[in-house]
């Protein structure tokens, strides 16, 4: 079952940047690349738990500020030959209006 | 349309199943998957295995099964059709097929030739016989081991790296073996005479036999039929059950020849990898790329990755020449050698010998560069020494020292050990990332891991500082037999152009570029918006070059620098203001206690950079903490300015000849506010009991009774490294202009991320010197650029804590 919410509008992320939104205990980052496609992963990177809204985004990815893991965030993994995933939310942008499932 | 339906793809065919072709299956496959249908033809009955540890194989320390590097299962699970056993022996270009020995024919879009080399036979008498092999395949160590069971005298032709290490080998197998070579010494094309006889000595210690300066006349039968001696020209003669020719390599082009393709000592290719006939590609030791043939692993994977790449139809990548090195895969020695190991005319050479400790080593100087070098008995710094060659850096500097190797220039963090074998698994090798030695051979073993490079990325071993580049090397070179060799380092910015730092900066000054996009669309960057290494960089060059015009993107500077407090570990940040010269008020410090009271900063710290730093504040409160401290950003976060350390100075110390605090505070106002390729730290002793430091800093100041002494480029750090003088001055406006006019020729001149000490060692002290010391205009200009760009900065807390800049950065949002 899913819950879409209003997060926010597109242009309050910056574009190849993100936002951290808080949701109870878990803080999801919320990113949006240059063609602004919107993506959001949990903000803890699968490496050493760095907050992954803080790195530099690029192409669909984005860089772990910590130790520099590159994750796609498309699916919240880590590039390869590194391992391990972020968990993934829903996210659509309708209307210029960005909205996550929490579900 | 649906590009997964088979009959869409293209068909790429390979000959030859050896390394270079599969890495470049391997490489082609990551690009795109889906692009080609692949058939490969193998001349030998085995799938593609490690060619390079051939040798242990032959000496039992490893088996056939130990070497296989691409499995069956491999090219099934990638619909690779493989036909092993298969020898190509036609290649029709005009119905761009290839034909193979059994008649098996396959069609092809792209073909890659990846045949490889052939072993040089001599032409005497009895080459032919039964007992007469070659030392290149499976084959070879298959017929080496069952001879080795049932005879006793074993000869090899040739000294050279793979005559020994099959000499080795035979020896270890139980057989009595003698070395034939026609040169006066061992391994000639990588060893001078010295280091060679150091060889000879100890495999004479292990037992193995050497026929110097002997040329072969013939082989001689028994009544068998099988080899049984082997006739010098001299005369001379010694019996042999075995013979293994190793004296060289012949690239395998006679089905390129056959197929009308160019060929010039191997099949002739492009920087692209591609023959005179553009739908069929060549690698490998059978490709001459710009008249040479490489027989190294490193340049042939490099090769595999431009020709994946251009398979793909991705990009722009080209393949530009390696500089190769040596080492000898014998177990218990250690061996190194690289480019001109000789020496002559318009060279210079430093020698260190230890007959009776078994070392030596050469290094061979030429204009001040690292144009060669041999080393015997102690390898661990061949990878230092050859990246110095590699990168063709002045050495001229380093020069006293550069014989006792990179821990002798200060290098900290792995205990002095420097023997990798001497090493147990759980020995730690990268203290930065915490990798032991047996993280580094697992992964080796377990991922096919070939390069440097390779195991950086999988164990993050070496990849911080790099001082343990040459124990990581060391145990590659053991596990994997990899062979020291790379690609020329041209230093391109990443992996997103192949433009270097120098170029890139002189574009965006030439065509005044003023942002990123402009300089990525120009400059046809690989990638829609760069990376984490090329933004930062191609940031910093714009704002430097065209200070106040150019548009400094927060989205392409590091997290630090964006929010303007540093990173830990836990996610939330450090802040450090600035005090001037280390210099704090009463009220400064109530405010600091304040602030940690009302927002529960968790820790308090006296740097070392004489400021106090408030660790564990939430970035929501950042804005907040810096409107109650009122004092400016300290830069603890960039790379920038950081502190400027003064001692007390003339004011109050009994010895002090000048008043330091007073000139360091000057200084870090005129300053505070400077951008950097990385971060820059000052200080201004007062006397030279110095004890602000000078000496370890980019810029240091000692004041003496007569005015002030200037040093620059030294370093703290991972590798410490001494400031050299630079000028002594009279007057403090003086010390202001030179300091000013360095840090601008270091700002305009410097790759990213190099620190004063890396710029300064890549130019050399006299080019600063000719531009700051000879050139009083140049100076002065210089200086006036800096103030310039000083001129368009802000206090970068209080344009947020007072016009709400970026204000984004430090809210959450809410659900």
């Amino acid at each position: 079952m899913s819950n879409w919410m209003k997060v926010c509008s597109l242009d309050e992320i910056p574009r190849l940047g993100a936002r951290i939104v808080r949701h109870g205990d878990i803080d999801i980052a919320v990113f949006r690349n240059a063609e602004d496609e919107v993506f959001a992963v949990e903000d803890r990177c699968p490496h050493k738990g760095g907050p992954l809204s803080q790195g530099i985004v690029h192409g669909k990815r984005v860089t772990c500020p910590l130790h520099g893991w590159n994750l796609e965030l498309d699916s919240g993994c880590a590039v390869a030959p590194d391992e391990g995933c972020a968990r993934q939310y829903e996210i659509r942008l309708e209307s210029g209006v960005v909205h996550l499932s929490l579900a | 349309m649906d590009m997964s339906l088979p009959n869409n793809k293209m068909k790429l065919v390979m000959v030859g199943n050896g390394m270079a072709g599969v890495r470049t299956l391997e490489e082609l496959l990551k690009h795109a998957p889906e692009m080609y249908d692949i058939t490969v033809f193998g001349a030998e009955p085995h799938p593609n295995y490690n060619r390079i540890l051939l040798s242990p194989v032959l000496a039992g320390e490893q088996t056939v099964g130990d070497i296989i590097l691409n499995s069956i299962d491999w090219y099934r699970e990638n619909n690779i059709q493989l036909h092993m056993g298969k020898k190509v022996v036609k290649i029709d270009r005009k119905n761009r097929f290839v034909e193979a020995e059994d008649g098996t024919r396959a069609e092809y879009d792209r073909l890659l030739l990846a045949t490889g080399s052939n072993p040089f036979i001599l032409p005497v008498p009895g080459a032919d016989l039964p007992g007469v092999i070659s030392f290149r395949d499976i084959a070879d160590v298959d017929a080496m081991v069952s001879a080795s069971s049932q005879y006793k005298h074993a000869v090899v032709i040739g000294g050279g790296l793979l005559g020994l290490e099959a000499a080795n080998g035979l020896m270890k197998r139980g057989m009595e073996v003698s070395v034939v070579h026609i040169a006066p010494w061992l391994m000639e094309r990588q060893l001078d005479e010295p280091a060679a006889r150091l060889l000879q000595k100890s495999l004479e210690e292990k037992g193995m036999k050497f026929l110097l300066q002997k040329q072969t006349a013939e082989l001689e039968s028994n009544e068998s039929g099988r080899v049984s001696a082997i006739k010098f020209k001299d005369g001379d003669e010694a019996p042999a059950d075995l013979v293994v020719m190793a004296v060289g390599i012949r690239p395998n082009t006679a089905l390129a020849e056959s197929a009308g393709l160019h060929c010039n000592r191997g099949i002739v290719v492009n920087d692209t990898m591609q023959t005179y006939d553009p739908r069929i590609y060549s690698i490998g030791e059978c490709a001459a790329h710009r008249g040479i043939a490489y027989g190294l692993v490193a340049p042939l994977f490099e090769q595999a990755k431009v020709c994946a790449n251009h398979l793909a139809q991705h990009g722009i990548g080209r393949y530009q020449g390696s500089v190769t090195s040596t080492k000898l895969k014998v177990t218990g020695i250690d061996l190194f050698s690289a480019g001109d190991y000789m020496g002559g005319e318009g060279t210079e050479s430093i020698l260190y010998s230890d007959p009776i400790g078994g070392v030596y080593k050469k290094l061979v100087i030429r204009d001040n560069k690292l144009v060669g070098g041999v080393m015997y008995g102690d390898t661990v710094d061949g990878a230092w020494y050859f990246s110095l060659l590699r990168d063709g850096k002045n050495v001229n500097e380093l020069r006293d020292h550069l014989m006792f190797g990179q821990d002798h220039c200060g290098n900290l963090g792995h205990g002095g050990i420097n023997k990798a074998a001497s090493m147990t698994d759980d020995m730690e090798v990268c203290g930065c990332n915490g990798v032991c030695k047996g993280d580094i051979v697992k992964a080796i073993r377990e991922k096919g891991l070939f390069t440097l490079e390779d195991v950086r990325k999988h164990t993050k071993a070496s990849s911080s500082c790099g001082s343990c580049t040459g124990l990581v090397e060391q145990i590659l070179a053991v596990t994997a037999g990899g062979d020291y060799s790379a690609a020329p380092k041209t230093k391109t910015m990443c992996s997103c152009t192949e433009h270097t730092h120098e170029v890139v900066r002189a574009a965006i000054r030439e065509h005044k570029y003023l942002n990123i996009p402009q300089v990525m669309q120009a400059m046809e960057w690989d990638t829609p918006n760069g990376c984490a290494s090329c933004r930062p960089a191609l940031n910093y060059y714009l704002i430097s070059t065209w200070p106040g015009e150019a548009e400094d993107d927060p989205q392409s500077r590091y997290i630090n620098e964006r929010a303007h407090a540093n990173i830990q570990k836990d996610g939330t940040y450090s802040v450090i203001p600035r005090m001037w010269g280390g210099q704090v008020t009463p009220s400064e410090l109530r405010r600091i206690a304040d602030v940690v009271d009302k927002y529960s900063i968790p820790s308090l710290k006296v740097t070392g950079g004489q400021r106090i730093d408030m660790l564990g504040v939430k970035k929501t409160d950042l804005p907040k903490v810096w409107a109650d401290l009122d004092m400016p950003s300290g830069h603890a976060y960039g790379k920038a300015l950081r502190t400027v350390k003064t001692c007390v100075g003339s004011e109050w110390c009994r010895f002090g000849t000048q008043d330091s605090t007073k000139l360091g505070i000057d200084l870090e106002k005129i300053f505070w506010k400077m951008w950097a390729p990385h971060k820059v730290k000052l200080a201004v002793s007062g006397c030279p009991r110095n004890c602000a430091e000078v000496a370890i800093k980019d810029v240091g100041i000692i004041g003496v009774d007569s005015g002030w002494e200037i040093y620059v480029a030294g370093n703290g750090g991972i590798k410490t490294e001494v400031a050299q003088f630079l000028v002594k001055v009279k007057t403090e406006d003086e010390v202001i202009e030179y300091t000013g006019a360095f840090l601008q020729l270091y700002r305009e001149e410097a790759r990213y991320l190099d620190r004063t000490v890396h710029y300064v060692e890549r130019v050399g002290l006299d080019y600063v010197k000719k531009k700051i010391l000879d050139d009083a205009e140049g100076r002065r200009a210089l200086h006036e650029r800096m103030l310039f760009a000083l001129s368009v900065e802000k206090d970068p807390w209080m344009e947020r804590v007072k016009e709400g800049k970026e204000h984004h950065e430090f809210e959450a949002l809410a659900v």
